[in-house]
């Protein structure tokens, strides 16, 4: 039985790495593992994915891993210092902060989730566009995003929320609409070496449509460098998201979000130090997480930095 | 020619600098039009009649087409009119020009803390690249990038002034000496150095070390990751190691021929990380209620002034554009390649 399973392995390994793949799938499979191979011998990275992987679980499995709810509030449980009933203490209405975190960790993540999904994507398409198209279009498009560009982010963003309200959603909103500029740049750039080369040529001789062109072969070569920096910006978003939560201008009470927790924590935090430093200490351990595994994705995915 | 190459780059630059300037307004005034705020309840109320409803709509200009009415305000904001807040009923400029100092203040004194000890510490992680000192600064700015600053800054207050008593309270004097000196530039260090008060000059000193040292610190990671990238460049060149057989002291080829050939880099460096240092200080200032433009700019925020947070955000977006042109000049000055 473990006979089998090993020699299992050892085809599956082969298979991967095989000098002559059979299939484009093939091919693509043992290229993710040889990826893989160097990225798992870069132990920093290792924890960052280990802490982004906890993040995720945290996440999934909040109501089944809190002691307590989190919006419960018990007055006379108000302000303890941490404890074995409270591993992380309690706040001003006597929730339970430990709870509060592994809630809130739903709402990091979303966030996150949001941010990465529309602002690359919308960075992708107009730098590609620009770039391959050139001329007028790539004028006036570069201008948009070098605007952009010039705003510093979180001012941006303040204002932003000031228009559309404070909330959660909108914070999603001005975040997104801060963060795309600078994708937007590196696809152009990417775009611009890619144009010229003979087998866009080809493509273009055997008569693909330009959007054809852009979509089918332009974007997935610019879609590695994108996804490195997308990885190093989540600590970013992560940060001004909590930014924005302790200006109160992100979540709302009694939402369980880090930085509004590390606002309402504020005013105790010369005698209660417990209230604010807890969600500070869980913003800053996943910060680094996502740092640590863009860092160690840059030295897979981008073969210029090595 | 190489005076008229100039002169035509000197006019592309500008016009350049003239579209964003025009771009930034085109934020900030559709900013201003999708808010769900009544321009005209928020002046008259909304108990009026609607004859005064429709004359003010009318002064204020809201009849106009969108276009008309963007026209309307370049020209206002050009002339230095940025309207009026709410929260403190005079004019907006008047406000920014008061608070401005402060964040100036505390921007630069964490720049001198950054360029302070992010550009030695670059240097260093350049030479013994590979070993421990690298290490230590590339983990140190990887912390630095993954802490909330308005959160360090909690802490720092926590342990540094209510702890260990080594640092003073928020604000930027104690509360005795407020008021003691006469606000020449704003800046209340340079003032009381010009009044002669030095009690409220190191006073005001102490205030400043910790926001200015927590803000200091972001810059501190950037400014040292690109002097080791700089540095790193430098050092494979090959006039290091003919200064090396020359018998020339290690010392002084790191420190003045290969950091004398990136002064010009590290300057533009500089510049930029003086433009994030603005913005990292609307949180800082929050923390340490250091009564800036960022703390201005949060505080009419939460009343939903408008007025205010549109001027605060286009003055600081002026300042950033100026940051970036003053850097791409000093480039262009100071590197014979680039003129």
């Amino acid at each position: 039985m473990t006979a089998q399973t090993h020699t299992t392995e050892n085809g599956l390994r082969a298979w991967l790495t095989a000098e002559t793949p059979q299939s484009r799938g093939q091919a693509r499979l043992g290229r993710v593992y040889l990826g893989w191979l160097a990225f798992s011998r870069n132990r920093l990275a290792m924890i960052g994915l280990g802490i982004v992987l906890l993040l995720v679980l945290m996440a999934a499995l909040a109501p089944l891993l809190a002691p307590y709810d989190p919006y419960t509030q018990d007055l006379s449980q108000r302000l303890l210092p941490p404890s074995a009933a409270h591993w992380l203490g309690t706040d001003a209405f006597g929730r339970d902060i430990l709870s509060r975190i592994l809630y809130g960790s739903r709402l990091t993540l979303m966030i996150v989730a949001l941010v990465a999904v529309t602002a690359p994507v919308a960075g992708l398409l107009i730098g590609t566009v620009a770039g391959y198209l050139g001329g007028w279009v790539d004028a006036v498009l570069m201008r948009v995003t070098d605007i952009f560009l010039a705003f510093p982010k979180l001012i941006l963003a303040l204002a932003f929320v000031s228009a559309l309200g404070p909330g959660i959603e909108n914070a999603i909103i001005a975040i997104a609409i801060t963060s795309w500029p600078p994708y937007a740049r590196i696809a152009r750039a990417e775009t611009i070496t890619i144009r010229k080369s003979d087998f866009i040529s080809a493509v273009r001789l055997q008569g693909a449509s330009t959007p054809r062109i852009i979509l089918g072969h332009v974007v997935p070569l610019c879609s590695s460098s994108l996804i490195v920096r997308v990885t190093l910006d989540m600590a970013g978003i992560i940060l001004t998201a909590a930014g924005l939560g302790f200006l109160g201008l992100g979540a709302q009470p009694p939402a369980p979000e880090w930085g509004a927790m590390i606002a309402t924590g504020r005013q105790y935090v010369l005698e209660q130090w417990w209230v604010a430093t807890m969600p500070g200490i869980a913003i800053f351990v996943v910060s680094l997480g996502f740092n640590l595994l863009g860092d160690g994705l840059r030295d897979v995915l981008d073969p210029k930095g090595q | 020619m190489p005076g008229r190459r100039h002169a035509i780059r000197g006019a592309g630059l500008l016009v350049s600098v003239a579209l964003t300037v025009l771009g930034l307004l085109l934020v900030t005034f559709l900013i201003g039009r999708v808010v769900p705020i009544d321009p005209v309840i928020a002046v008259v109320g909304d108990r009026v009649s609607a004859d005064t409803y429709a004359r003010v709509r009318q002064e204020l200009g809201l009849d106009l087409p969108l276009w008309q009415q963007f026209l309307r305000y370049v020209g206002d904001v050009l002339q230095g009119d940025f309207g009026t807040s709410v929260l403190t009923s005079r004019p907006v400029l008047e406000d920014i020009l008061r608070v401005f100092p402060a964040t100036l203040e505390l921007a630069t004194a964490a720049l001198i803390v950054g360029v302070l000890l992010g550009i030695p510490a670059g240097v260093m992680a350049a030479v013994h690249r590979g070993r421990w000192p690298d290490h230590l600064i590339r983990v140190i700015g990887l912390i630095g990038h993954s802490i909330p600053v308005f959160w360090l800054g909690l802490m720092a207050l926590l342990v540094f002034y209510a702890r260990l008593d080594w640092a003073p309270g928020p604000g930027r004097v104690d509360v005795f000496y407020e008021g003691l000196v006469d606000p020449v530039t704003g800046v209340i260090t340079v003032d009381a150095l010009l009044a002669g008060e030095t009690d409220v000059f190191w006073n005001a000193l102490h205030h400043l070390v910790l926001p200015a040292g927590i803000l200091g610190l972001y810059s501190v990671a950037y400014i040292a990751r690109m002097t080791r990238s700089f540095m790193l460049d430098q050092l494979r060149q090959e006039y290091i190691t003919t200064a090396r057989v020359k018998g020339m002291s290690e010392a002084r080829v790191i420190w003045r021929h290969a950091l004398g050939n990136i002064a010009v880099p590290l300057t533009t460096v500089v510049a930029l990380s003086y433009a994030s240092l603005l913005e990292g200080s609307v949180l800082t200032e929050t923390v340490f209620a250091w009564p800036g433009l960022g703390l201005y700019i949060t505080n009419s925020l939460l009343s939903a002034d408008m007025n205010a947070v549109l001027g605060g955000t286009l003055v600081v977006g002026a300042v950033f554009i100026g940051l970036n042109l003053l850097s791409d000049l000093l480039y262009r000055l100071l590197d014979p390649r680039a003129r």
